[in-house]
């Protein structure tokens, strides 16, 4: 206990002391709302002349679409080490027939509300995908929105119901196809003789659903990329949740 | 004095989330409440990146229903803050996979309760 109240005396001067330092510095920032913005001066003019009404999707897949391919890959590698890292001994194979995949314990208003906003929250994270370049949104946000989405599958019915819809075969192959097509989509330029990455479709007019020329691609590709690598982490992690919980069966 | 408060408030909400998440780091009992803290001072990040992106009278970077002449906030912040939360995602699900693997080799989550590799190899 007092070990406890060591830890928690240093840390709280600790943070005393960080705290007036970042306050001092603070007293020295431009005022908020005052501050120039350079980038965002030419960002915005370039984003318009390929006619992308959302400009951070342009700044994320046309400006700095290089950043963002290594953004995609940081997502992709850090999804690959989690999985090895979840993935499951010879001595619990051995109990997986013995892990319960029984109705979850959750209310029936879950299970209603559960089973009503499924299809919705698919559509609705396949349009934010798909209207990256018009609309706030993109391929990082509907591809989250569309993975947790499945999971109100598990929420709302069992375990079992979320495994029939979600092979995860498939979703292997869909986050590999997505981290691909990113960079596939980036290489086709060199074919008409642009460099890397370059946004060289037509961009179509502002503000259409066909804009943006392969914005609108990097974001199909990003979104394939990150739906699939959250569902197959969360098929991780759920599959050690049964196996903990079968685990301690035994015990 | 209101209006110059109202200027720093901003920053200081951001120092204040920053701030709170290295205490829980420092005094913290479970390796899973490490990382959800880590998310937190991680979080400071995004309010403060927002905060410089953000100018009087403007609206959303997104021109699909304004003018083009339209007076916006700055877009590569916020395309700096979605980079941020990504990254931020991938490691959470990375800290958390360790963590995992820690509970099943050591059967404790409690940083102050580790046991290094040589104590695990003597048993």
């Amino acid at each position: 206990m007092s070990r406890q109240l060591a830890s928690r005396t240093l840390a709280g001067v600790g943070v005393l002391g960080a705290g007036v330092l970042l306050l001092l510095a603070l007293a020295d920032l431009p005022r908020l709302g005052d501050v120039p913005h350079p980038y965002a001066a030419r960002a915005v003019p370039a984003a318009l002349s390929r006619d992308t009404a959302n400009v951070v999707s342009s700044v994320n897949f046309d400006l700095r679409a290089f950043d963002t391919l290594g953004e995609e890959f940081v997502l992709f590698a850090a999804a690959v080490s989690a999985l090895l890292l979840l993935r499951r001994f010879r001595d619990e194979e051995e109990r997986e027939g013995e892990a319960s995949f029984g109705p979850r314990d959750v209310w029936s208003a879950v299970n209603l509300v559960g089973f009503a906003l499924l299809a919705p929250t698919m559509m609705v994270g396949l349009y934010v995908v798909a209207h990256g370049a018009v609309s706030p949104g993109g391929g990082f946000q509907g591809g989250a929105v569309l993975a947790t989405g499945l999971h109100l599958a598990y929420l709302a019915g069992d375990y079992r119901v979320l495994r029939r819809i979600r092979p995860v075969a498939v979703f292997d192959v869909a986050e590999a196809v997505g981290a691909a097509g990113f960079v596939l989509v980036g290489v086709s330029a060199l074919f008409v003789g642009e460099p890397f990455l370059t946004n060289w479709l037509p961009t179509g007019t502002l503000a259409d659903l066909a804009s943006a020329g392969t914005v609108e691609l990097f974001n199909v590709a990003v979104g394939m990329e990150v739906a699939s690598a959250l569902v197959l982490l969360l098929a991780k992690f759920l599959d050690q949740a049964l196996v903990v919980r079968g685990g301690g069966d035994d015990g | 004095m209101m209006g110059e408060l109202l200027d720093v408030l901003p920053y200081a909400v951001a120092a204040w989330v920053l701030l709170v998440g290295c205490y829980g780091i420092a005094t913290s009992r479970s390796f899973i409440h490490v990382v959800v803290c880590l998310s937190l001072v991680q979080s400071s990040t995004y309010l403060l990146l927002l905060m410089i992106g953000w100018s009087h009278d403007a609206t959303a970077p997104v021109f699909a229903d304004v003018s083009t002449h339209a007076r916006v906030v700055d877009p590569v912040v916020q395309a700096l803050t979605l980079t941020d939360i990504v990254v931020g995602g991938a490691v959470t699900a990375l800290l958390l996979a360790l963590t995992i693997q820690l509970a099943k080799r050591q059967g404790s989550i409690d940083p102050d309760r580790l046991r290094s590799l040589e104590e695990e190899l003597e048993e």
